[in-house]
């Protein structure tokens, strides 16, 4: 399993994807692309849905893609993904090609939660041999910062704005990863830029399996979010030591919480860093709705606790 | 008394859709239409309309459906790929009936093509893109101005006649800032509602629009995509049936055309040469005809604003008068293939085509066109 020496070491030893795209400064995307793409060791194939990662690593006349890259639309990443690795199974079949290849899908949250969702739990269901990883940052942030499903309660977006009406946007978000997890695929992990070695033992360890493997990968997007660009990595690591963001894996349907804060920090601390929730911290109703939001952080993750209990196949300790 | 507004054409069609009274949004974001959903975002509460972002552009389109049955003034807004995803649901609302506007800001296809640069290669798409023989309304705005008038249109129309309605548009539109005057009050076209049970998708003439019952107001009502009877009974193997309610579907909205028939003439009068045009080539052919003036040519221009059902008869007039009518538009060649058929011989028709990667046809290009044809 890698440590920090060993990530180094793979990005000095192949580029899978390279510097001069046009992310904006501070993004966590590049990294989780880089850090997924290393952690496996065979060839692989790259299907990208609409979003930033695609327009911005294959802008006119370059391409930050070092690995076969398709991009079709938005809806399909997993649909195209379960298309090559179709014919691929075919080829291999036939004697046509020998060796062995790794099909990767990357797609945001939009083309993921939202309108990737069909395509993505078809794939799921039919068993294709792929690693789909959702590079997930809370919202349409391509278009220009749209509230998506995976969009978090009271997070204020153009289309779920603050005002009298509404706290910014009025629904809880969408649990994608359990979604995932009822489709009973080998391999399901969420994972966080932040801890980017936890990400890339759960690729490596995903890959033992055949059939779909998933991530859903948090990745702060400062543009969105309204924080410091310095700060993407520190604003990943709150939402996973508050708890907001569990950093778990289900193998062959046992969790495992791959990560537990030792001294889990109020979820306050990770909303006030953050411009998209200013408005919480305006008022009375404002403290109410970080109670709300804490009581819901903390009701997850004990329900995931829970979980982890009942199918981790391990007996509980002490 | 009137007021004025510095808006985008994008703003104009939010302003223009909460003016007719539109009470119900939902769509899916995309470049460049996003402007009009967030500017709905924020205003449709506010009156207490609804507005709602749905999961993509094909759930947009039939939640449409469901508001418009509901008696909602209903409207979403996409581009090029969203578009595509309405198609179907464009379909469904033409054969039941259903008002409701989508607004195309065409962007550059195929596929995802270009997305913050204009284009106009949506043309045949808006008139024929689903399957079936089908009539519905295209309109096109040149001008701010445009979006916030043909929009109020645009609802009127699907209301009155009981048929979706599309605002074609582009990027160049969409993002340019200028003047728009409002009026007072805007005039309101209501559907036709049902006295007592009647027949919610039959009339006796062609010109008649059936009445539509609201869901849930204590009508029998029967909604079908299939072909139906004039009750809404799904008759999906008789002939009769299907080639009344086809013709019928079409002939209403043609008995109507009158209604919803915008267009401009400039200069026609005198003209020894035609242009016709829409949207942002329609800018150009007007700054073409003052560059072609200055050289003692004159140019007489038809801005279209309502693209399907054309209007016929200025094209016509026009073909009969001109040494040759010039078709400048930003896609390969569509809008000139109708004119072509409308002039029926009576002169050339020269099509002066540009797919831009976002570029404008310039006054310039047009101008020299021109020139060339009298020569």
């Amino acid at each position: 399993m890698p440590n920090i020496k060993t990530l180094a070491q793979r990005e000095e030893k192949q580029v899978r994807f390279t510097p001069g795209h046009t992310l904006c400064a501070g993004c966590a995307e590049p990294m989780v692309v880089r850090t997924v793409l290393n952690a496996i060791p065979d060839p692989v194939v790259v299907a990208n849905a609409t979003g930033c990662l695609e327009v911005a690593s294959s802008r006119y006349p370059g391409s930050a893609w070092n690995v076969p890259w398709i991009h079709v639309a938005f809806e399909n990443a997993a649909a195209v993904i379960a298309g090559l690795e179709a014919a691929y199974k075919a080829l291999k079949r036939a004697g046509k090609i020998t060796r062995t290849i790794r099909f990767v899908a990357f797609a945001g949250d939009g083309g993921t939660y939202d309108i990737g969702l069909q395509a993505l739990s078809g794939t799921l269901e039919r068993g294709h041999d792929i690693l789909y990883v959702c590079i997930n940052n809370e919202a349409y942030m391509n278009t220009g910062v749209q509230r998506s499903s995976a969009t978090p309660r009271c997070a204020a977006a153009t289309t779920s704005p603050v005002g009298e009406e509404i706290p910014g946007k009025p629904q809880d978000r969408k649990d994608l990863t359990e979604i995932v997890v009822s489709h009973h695929i080998p391999y399901v992990a969420q994972a966080s830029v932040s801890n980017l070695i936890d990400l890339a033992n759960k690729v490596e360890r995903s890959l033992q399996f055949t059939g779909p493997k998933f991530f859903n990968v948090l990745a702060t997007c400062p543009l969105g979010w309204r924080t410091p660009r310095a700060s993407a990595i520190d604003q990943a690591k709150l939402a996973v030591e508050t708890r907001y963001w569990p950093l778990y894996e289900v193998v062959e349907g046992k969790y495992r919480i791959t990560y537990k804060p030792k001294k889990p920090l109020p979820v306050e601390e990770w909303l006030k860093t953050q411009g998209r929730f200013r408005h919480l911290f305006r008022d009375e109703k404002g403290k109410e709705r970080i109670a709300e939001f804490q009581a819901a952080v903390d009701r997850h993750w004990e329900e995931l606790v829970k979980k982890e209990q009942c199918l981790s196949g391990v007996q509980e300790q002490g | 008394m009137t007021a004025r507004e510095l808006w985008a054409g994008n703003i104009a069609i939010a302003e223009g859709a909460l003016a007719a009274g539109v009470d119900f949004y939902a769509g899916y974001p995309i470049t460049p239409s996003s402007e009009i959903m967030e500017h709905l975002a924020r205003a449709l509460p506010k009156r207490g309309g609804v507005f709602f972002q749905a999961e993509d552009e094909i759930a947009a389109i039939f939640s449409l459906i469901g508001a418009s049955w509901a008696g909602a003034r209903a409207m979403t807004a996409t581009s090029g790929p969203g578009f595509s995803l309405m198609q179907e649901g464009l379909g469904i609302a033409i054969m039941t009936e259903t008002p409701l506007v989508v607004v195309d800001v065409m962007r550059l296809g195929p596929g995802t093509g270009q997305a913050s640069r204009a284009g106009q290669g949506d043309l045949m798409q808006a008139r024929w893109g689903r399957h079936g023989d089908q009539h519905l309304v295209v309109l096109a705005p040149a001008t701010a101005q445009d979006c916030f008038d043909l929009t109020v249109l645009a609802v009127n129309t699907a209301e009155k006649l009981r048929v979706p309605v599309v605002i074609l548009s582009d990027e160049l539109i969409a993002h340019t800032w200028e003047p728009v005057k409002l009026k007072e009050q805007e005039e309101r076209w209501e559907r036709p509602r049902p006295r007592s049970q009647e027949p919610p998708f039959g009339a006796d003439h062609p010109a008649r629009i059936p009445p539509m019952p609201p869901l849930g107001k204590g009508f029998d009502v029967s909604v079908t995509g299939s072909t139906h009877d004039a009750w809404g009974v799904r008759a999906t193997s008789d002939p009769k049936i299907h080639r009344q309610l086809v013709e019928r579907l079409g002939q209403k909205i043609l008995a109507h055309r009158v209604e919803f028939t915008v267009y401009e003439a400039h200069g026609v009068e005198e003209a020894e040469v035609g242009i016709v045009a829409f949207g942002s080539a329609a800018r150009s052919a007007l700054a073409a005809q003052h560059l072609l003036a200055q050289q003692g040519i004159r140019a007489g221009v038809v801005v279209l604003k309502t693209l399907w059902p054309l209007p016929e008869e200025p094209m016509e007039e026009l073909a009969r008068r001109v040494q040759a009518l010039l078709v400048p538009e930003l896609n390969l060649g569509q809008l000139r293939l109708d004119v072509e058929r409308l002039a029926a011989g009576r002169c050339p028709v020269i099509g002066l085509s540009k797919v831009g990667g976002g570029l404008p046809i310039y006054p310039s290009e047009i101008a020299a066109k021109v020139q060339e044809v009298v020569r």
